[in-house]
């Protein structure tokens, strides 16, 4: 069996064979800053890895390079926050969560400030370690009051988010995928809302509860199911925080077990808060987290790690599928 | 009405006049509550009162005006000062003074920015340089004119994020911004734990034009600030030395100055020695 390369940075997540968009987020906001002059961008010497460069080169002076350096990065957002700016603060989400946290929980989220933060490498999207994965991110960032969680499933939903968080007053955190993005929701039916869930899929035996780009993975593991003759519901929950407990309490009823499947680590993001919501609500059912287990991730190509964390298309049938799984005990 | 139109005066004496009356403040809300971070602040008031009464131009009755020039408070723990401050110059009342760090009083031990007049969340040391970054340059685009003070401490230049603003301002070549750093040589252990100096020789290294005055001495603090004023294309910096418990010697004797506990038969003590001082 041949082994697996850990590419360079630029390393596309695919699915399938679904259509690829290009730097989405950057020229969503190229769009975006058309209409908008009180639109900023800012990086911490990370812009063309975050696909913010559209947005320099259409618009230079409203630009910022603070160089490495992202306790200050979320500094000058919120300062730039304070005069007026919505601020589009980019970085990877490692360096965002780990190293900036305080200035986002209290220069921005305290402050209640314009200040709209895209993360790059959530998860499983870079082979190059623990330093690199925010694996954790989500779990932080939905304990800050007041800041808004995204976790977008696509180029689609990317492209709304960036729209959708300029609408919202105050902070946001929202989870980027950069470079060649597959499209997987149809830009003309989807329509992206802070604190919505979807049902993308009805289905009565087993209910896929995914966010981000696992949503693809869940899309992909119900057909395949269905094949089966086993009926899998899918609800797509983009938004982490404020959550849409309501809209997974009543998926939850139409179905009789769930797996949550998410690109971040079982514990304290999508796993927990579907568990948390049950229990909230009195919901008896089955749960399996699909994700990273507690632990950090090595070096090495996606498909590897994924596959080391069981986050593969035929893990989740297999998982479903699995008797051992789902005895009552 | 606009509070201010910085000229070329120096009104020394209306200044320590204004400075007098902020200690006179500090003394009366610390004595509400027994305790507070009254040295630092009794540090600070002569170049508060320099800002809120000369430098600053602000409209006390538009606290929000967009175009203001903005004074951050990085120590968020000195609010007792900057309270005093905005009492003084009106943009709160002054009988307000006395809710000080009460329950649901809009003037709190440590700053939040629901307060009229306060620009950032100070305390978690370390944010107010990066702020007052993005904030000039933020005004620079606008294009207003509006100038940014930001206070930080000799304590505060042990976090990271204070000298990553510091290369930030200078390499935006923000010359509407000014740090006024003041050194009084105290922090929450004590004496200064690790070591920060040469202050001014630091930034000046670090690109900003730095000067170094007696931070309790009117007359430095007003040319200090005029001079500033200078469009250059590089950030300001005044290193200020300050005596912590300044104005009343009983306070600025005291070894443990961080956070000062008051017996009751003290205060009288504490408002003699400031009303006997020049």
């Amino acid at each position: 069996m041949s082994r697996g390369v850990t590419v360079g940075m630029g390393e596309v997540v695919r699915g399938g064979s679904r259509e690829l968009v290009d730097a989405p987020f950057g020229h969503a906001l190229v769009t975006l800053a058309k209409d908008r002059g009180d639109i900023v961008g800012l990086s911490a010497d990370l812009a063309k890895y975050t696909d913010i460069l559209p947005f320099k080169e259409a618009c230079p002076d409203r630009f910022f390079n603070v160089g490495m350096a992202e306790q200050n990065l979320v500094a000058v957002s919120a300062g730039l926050a304070k005069s007026g700016f919505v601020a589009y603060c980019t970085t990877y989400g490692v360096f965002a969560s780990r190293r900036a946290y305080d200035f986002i929980a209290i220069a921005c989220a305290h402050s209640r400030a314009e200040v709209k933060i895209f993360a790059g490498l959530p998860g499983l999207t870079t082979g190059y370690g623990g330093t690199h994965q925010a694996i954790e991110d989500l779990a932080l960032m939905r304990m800050v009051p007041d800041l808004v969680v995204i976790d977008p499933c696509d180029a689609t939903e990317l492209e709304q988010v960036t729209h959708a968080v300029v609408a919202h007053r105050g902070p946001a955190y929202v989870r980027l995928l950069r470079g060649a993005v597959p499209r997987v929701l149809d830009p003309r039916a989807h329509r992206f809302e802070i604190g919505r869930s979807y049902v993308l899929r009805e289905g009565e035996d087993i209910g896929l509860v995914s966010t981000g780009f696992m949503t693809e993975r869940a899309l992909d593991a119900a057909e395949k199911l269905a094949a089966q003759g086993i009926s899998a519901g899918v609800l797509h929950v983009p938004t982490i925080k404020p959550f849409d407990a309501a809209g997974v309490a009543a998926f939850a009823q139409r179905v009789g077990r769930l797996i949550s499947i998410e690109n971040h680590v079982v514990t304290g993001g999508l796993g927990s808060l579907v568990a948390e919501t049950l229990f909230d609500a009195g919901i008896v059912r089955r749960l399996r987290r699909v994700g990273i287990p507690d632990r950090f991730v090595e070096c090495g190509s996606l498909p590897f790690l994924q596959e080391q964390c069981g986050m593969t298309v035929p893990q989740i049938v297999a998982l479903a599928n699995d008797k051992t799984q789902w005895r009552t005990p | 009405m606009l509070r201010n139109a910085p000229g070329s005066d120096r009104p020394v004496d209306e200044i320590k006049s204004r400075a007098k009356a902020l200690r006179r403040h500090m003394i009366r809300m610390s004595r509400h509550i027994g305790q507070g971070y009254i040295a630092q602040g009794l540090g600070i008031a002569d170049v508060l009162a320099a800002l809120y009464f000369h430098e600053l131009r602000h409209d006390p009755a538009n606290p929000a005006w967009a175009e203001r020039d903005r004074f951050l408070l990085s120590t968020g723990h000195y609010s007792i000062a900057l309270w005093a401050a905005l009492a003084e110059a009106g943009v709160i009342p002054i009988d307000e003074l006395a809710s000080y760090g009460l329950d649901e009083s809009r003037l709190p031990m440590s700053t939040l920015d629901t307060t009229p007049g306060v620009e950032i969340i100070g305390g978690s040391l370390g944010h107010g340089p990066g702020q007052a970054v993005g904030m000039a340059l933020g005004q620079r685009l606008r294009g207003t004119g509006a100038r940014i003070f930001v206070e930080f401490s000799d304590g505060e230049l042990q976090e990271g994020s204070t000298w990553e603003a510091l290369m930030a301002g200078a390499s935006f070549g923000l010359d509407n911004l000014v740090a006024l750093v003041d050194c009084n040589g105290i922090q929450a252990d004590g004496a200064i734990v690790i070591d920060i100096e040469p202050v001014a020789a630091k930034l000046a290294a670090f690109g900003w034009d730095a000067a170094e005055i007696d931070g309790n001495d009117v007359a430095a603090i007003l040319d200090a600030l005029h001079e500033a004023r200078t469009p250059n294309g590089r950030p300001k910096a005044i290193v200020l030395r300050t005596l912590p418990g300044c104005g009343v010697p009983a306070i600025a004797r005291r070894e443990k100055a961080h956070f000062v506990r008051v017996e009751p038969d003290e205060w009288d003590v504490f408002a003699r020695e400031l009303e006997a001082q020049p």
